[in-house]
């Protein structure tokens, strides 16, 4: 499943064992390939996720020991019972109740008990000091803010590893919910309140979340990026969410620079440190250094952007963004300058 | 059509031409609107939601096909997203619920020993309103107007600003209009079973199908109408600016949740809950003994029926309410699931004691247990909070009750058609066809759901109508989709089967398994008025009790003859002591005049045609009181309440 040997931890690794001992899921996984990089919830890379992945794997070998039995006796029913010779007429309700609801009621209190400190473990959030992300989910894609910088960016958190990070969410419109697989479980976004969880990454890396409220017609294309960094990267990349925009720096870009501001792109969208303010899309001060462009609809290239810009709604059906009136000689310039604010 | 031949000893000649001319209808377009017989009503249920589950399956494949590839455009997100809702509501909705009710209407009467069931006319009129409410959303789909939220329709995407256009409205009145038709079913299935079994059924020899239709019946009544009121609400909003919805205006989001799972939890076991009773009656045919533990298995359905209304918090997990209240609710999640352990070694120690007979419907048992006992353990997994919130909404959750509900409700559903089939149409069917439908749905049901659990642990959301290439989600939607094939496949055979058998299939004798309940001491199909004689019953297993076979045959007597007019006999309560002959209704139009004037109704609310809705509720109120108008009885009939 995974690619990227480094990013597997012990407990991830151990999902292979399983699937070497169930030949069905063997024969599948053979046809099926194993590439791709799934944000999986089996590859935790953080503390929320990491114990719900203990939490997992103890349930599935619990369930793989009763499913056995169960078709243990299933199987001895059908090779001994089959045209038996005679049929035996007794009420087994010990069997019934030992089998069927003692030793089931032993297991599930057993496994309540693992599972409230398991919540109990999700619930401990960081302390008052934590660093603060600003969540609002919009349709369909992500706003993001920190209290310490006067900029905001979209689809895209940036976090410290290792530090526990109080996460804020907040919806504009209708309900979505949060959700990093690899790091932690969901919280929904629920309209007219102020929902919290944390993030904590174990590891740098890039780990993928996606909206998991069915929220309308884009609800497929709501995903974002968590990029947990070092502590000294994150703070830069923070002081620069602080700072106006990049500054056009050849004549495309300052030509681009004038066709969004004067045009019809800063009735929506704002870029730092320019007369463009639009509160309605995304903040594109640092679209440039994105990982998507629509919420993770298609990859961040120029080819891609011009496209967007052009005809969003062919890329991205229904989202609120028009089709825009973009003079043809003048799109290369406004490509160049949203590509170059990093 | 029936296969009795000559008369049965124990009843006169005489006596039969009676009851003939008392039950039977002529075969006319009339007699068709104007059936009250639960046979064919419990057959129509069984076509038409066989046909809205057609419906909503090629729905599903044509998901499948959109989700074989990455970012593939056989279907738009709006076209997607009307067929996701559509297929969940009606799968739930028109075709789970009516299908069973269908087993029940055919079959309560039968299995109680009663000529009808208790409201006849309330049983034509729950038919036909289920019928027109399906229609009325389904037809919702050509126009582009189907709903298109979610079976679940969550606040404030249902609200009017986020959700312009009809859908919702279908929604909302559709399910509105459909509660009125399971209401009517519930309460007549209650009186039913509580009123008209056979003298001598008393509760500990009720079969447990019946117990487990009551037990449904009664959370129908009490979970039903907190979704009545959510529609009502949300009708309410979109069209009247009421803001029960709205935080902006005081209102609340989570307001929706609540009384939908109130609703939505309880209507899981609606659906499962006669389908295990299906189980029940299926095994002892096959095992050639009575299912092991009656007492605990009744105890089993009645705490469900109970403990189900404790537990719909857990939809709720990743809400943010308090962890207090999660930790009560996954406690109460956790326990439900121990009387359904209970059920299924109960099953297995019958199967264990008895001599196994493997023809079709004990494949379909069969399947059930396996694929019931998966989607089990992922159940009780998600009473876990913690780990409910890292798969809920996810592929996780789309296997888990994809594996409950095919398992628990579609596998006895089939096990069901092919053991009742011989009873419904005197017909019986393909055995090796009926095994290649097992085998190919058997295993085109795995492969379809099996992989949702990996892809939902690998991170892909439901509810997504495309998704990108590189996530390592690809090779297993394809599986799924080629399973989704397979299954499609398999349902084909099913339907073939039955056309088969009623086509060119060999009469069915009365009793083709040597089943144990009275539907099988009845012919195939049965008369009009079932039993010549009503039994008297004196086992849980009437139909292999010599006693009980001997009161309709040598000792039959009068008072269960009853062929002067139209009767059967009721009985008290928990004795079953016979009180008294009733007259049961004559054929009317008036239960499809009803349905038809809410169906104006309700098309008239949904157009906003409101002097039309007006003229109907004047048209129902009319209809209503023409319906329960005292009817002058003849002279001859006055002296039957003995």
């Amino acid at each position: 499943m995974k690619t990227t040997v480094e990013t597997r931890s012990r407990s991830a690794r151990r999902q292979r064992r399983p699937r070497a001992v169930l030949p069905l899921l063997s024969g599948l996984l053979l046809l099926a390939g194993c590439s791709g990089d799934s944000p999986s919830a089996l590859n935790p890379a953080g503390t929320g996720a990491a114990r719900i992945n203990g939490l997992w794997w103890l349930l599935f070998w619990i369930s793989v020991v009763v499913f056995v039995e169960v078709m243990a006796l299933l199987a001895w029913a059908l090779v001994f019972r089959r045209g038996a010779a005679r049929v035996r007429h007794g009420q087994p309700l010990r069997f019934v109740t030992i089998a069927g609801a003692a030793i089931p009621f032993v297991i599930l209190v057993a496994v309540y008990g693992v599972g409230l400190r398991d919540l109990a473990a999700l619930g401990a959030g960081p302390g008052r000091d934590a660093l603060t992300v600003e969540v609002t989910g919009h349709k369909w894609w992500w706003e993001v803010r920190y209290p310490d910088a006067s900029g905001a960016t979209a689809n895209e958190i940036h976090i410290p590893v290792g530090e526990r990070v109080k996460v804020r969410l907040r919806t504009a419109d209708v309900l979505h919910s949060f959700w990093v697989p690899q790091l932690m479980p969901k919280t929904d976004l629920i309209a007219g309140e102020t929902r919290e969880t944390w993030l904590e990454a174990r590891k740098a890396g890039s780990y993928r979340g996606q909206c998991a409220e069915y929220c309308g017609t884009q609800h497929a294309h709501m995903a974002f990026l968590v990029v947990a960094q070092s502590r000294a990267e994150f703070d830069a990349w923070l002081a620069r969410l602080d700072a106006p925009a990049r500054a056009p720096r050849t004549d495309a870009e300052r030509r681009g620079q004038q066709a969004f501001v004067q045009g019809t792109c800063a009735a929506c969208h704002s870029i730092r440190g320019t007369g463009a303010q639009g509160r309605v899309g995304p903040d594109l001060s640092n679209v440039g250094s994105r990982w998507s462009i629509g919420a993770g609809a298609v990859p961040n290239d120029a080819g891609h952007l011009g496209g967007w810009i052009a005809n969003s709604q062919t890329v991205k059906p229904g989202n609120a963004m028009p089709p825009q009136p973009v003079d043809a000689a003048r799109l290369p310039d406004l490509i160049a300058y949203l590509r170059s604010l990093e | 059509m029936s296969t009795t031949t000559g008369t049965p000893p124990g009843v006169g000649r005489d006596d039969l031409e009676r009851l003939t001319e008392h039950w039977e209808e002529p075969r006319s377009l009339r007699a068709w609107f104007t059936t009250v017989d639960h046979k064919k009503i419990g057959r129509r249920y069984l076509v038409t939601a066989g046909f809205f589950f057609a419906l909503a399956g090629l729905g599903a494949l044509t998901m499948r096909t959109q989700l074989a590839r990455p970012e593939a455009e056989v279907l738009s997100p709006q076209e997607y997203n009307q067929l996701f809702t559509m297929h969940g509501t009606a799968m739930i909705f028109l075709f789970a619920t009516p299908m069973l009710f269908g087993f029940g209407n055919f079959l309560v009467p039968l299995m109680i020993g009663s000529r009808d069931m208790a409201f006849p006319r309330l049983n034509a009129f729950g038919y036909w309103v289920f019928l027109f409410a399906g229609l009325f959303m389904w037809a919702s789909l050509p126009f582009g107007a189907a709903p298109n939220n979610g079976w679940f329709a969550y606040a404030p995407l249902n609200d009017v600003r986020n959700n312009p256009g009809l859908h919702m409205d279908v929604y909302a009145l559709g399910l509105l209009f459909l509660g009125i038709s399971t209401t009517a079913g519930a309460i007549n299935f209650i009186v039913t079973a509580l009123k008209l079994r056979a003298p001598g059924m008393s509760l500990n020899r009720v079969p447990l199908f019946v117990w487990a239709i009551v037990a449904t019946a009664f959370m129908v009544i009490f979970a039903l109408p907190a979704l009545n009121t959510d529609n009502a609400l949300l009708f309410l909003d979109r069209r009247f600016g009421a803001h029960f919805f709205d935080p902006s205006h005081g209102g609340n989001v989570l307001l929706w949740q609540h009384l939908f799972w109130i609703f939505g939890h309880p209507d899981v076991y609606i659906i499962v809950m006669p389908a295990l009773g299906i189980v029940s009656a299926v095994l002892p045919a096959f095992t050639r003994r009575g299912v092991v533990g009656y007492p605990l298995i009744v105890l089993a359905i009645v705490a469900i029926s109970i403990i189900s209304f404790g537990v719909w918090v857990h939809h709720m997990f990743a809400t943010g309410l308090p962890q207090l209240s999660y930790s009560f609710f996954s406690a109460a999640s956790t326990i439900i699931t121990i009387p359904s352990g209970i059920q299924i070694f109960a099953w297995l120690a019958t199967m264990l004691l008895g001599r196994l007979v493997l023809r079709a419907p004990l494949l379909f048992v069969i399947g059930f247990i396996v694929t019931f006992v998966l989607g089990g353990f992922t159940g009780a997994m998600f009473a876990l909070t913690a780990f409910d919130q890292q798969v809920t909404d996810s592929y996780f959750v789309v296997a888990h009750f994809h594996y409950v509900l095919v398992g628990g409700a579609v596998f006895p559903i089939l096990a069901g058609i092919y053991y009742w089939l011989p009873k419904m149409t005197g017909r019986m069917y393909h055995e090796g066809l009926a095994r290649w439908a097992f085998w190919l749905f058997f295993t085109g049901m795995h492969v379809t759901f099996f992989p949702m659990h990996l892809y939902g642990l690998f991170g892909m959301p439901r509810r997504v109508y495309t998704y990108r290439g590189d996530l390592g989600w690809n090779g297993w939607n394809l599986v799924s989709t080629i399973g989704a094939y397979l299954l499609a496949v398999s349902l084909l055979l099913v339907l073939i089967g039955v056309v088969h058998a009623v086509r060119r299939g060999r009469p069915a004798p009365a009793d083709p398994w040597d089943g144990d309940s009275l539907e099988w001491s009845t012919a195939s199909p049965p008369e009009p008025y079932n039993f010549p004689v009503i039994p008297q019953v004196h086992s849980l297993h009437p139909a292999w009790d010599e006693r009980t076979v001997e009161s309709t045959s040598s000792g039959a007597t009068e008072d269960r003859i009853l062929s002067h007019g139209r009767r059967t006999l009721f009985t008290s309560e928990l004795d079953a002591r016979p009180e008294r002959a009733v007259r049961m209704p004559e054929p009317t139009f008036k239960p499809l005049v009803l349905a038809g004037a809410l169906l104006v109704f309700f098309v008239a609310m949904l157009l906003a045609w409101y002097p039309v809705a007006v003229a109907a509720v004047a048209a129902v109120a009319a209809t209503v009181a023409a319906w329960l108008w005292p009817t002058r009885r003849p002279d001859e009939e006055l002296g039957v309440a003995s």
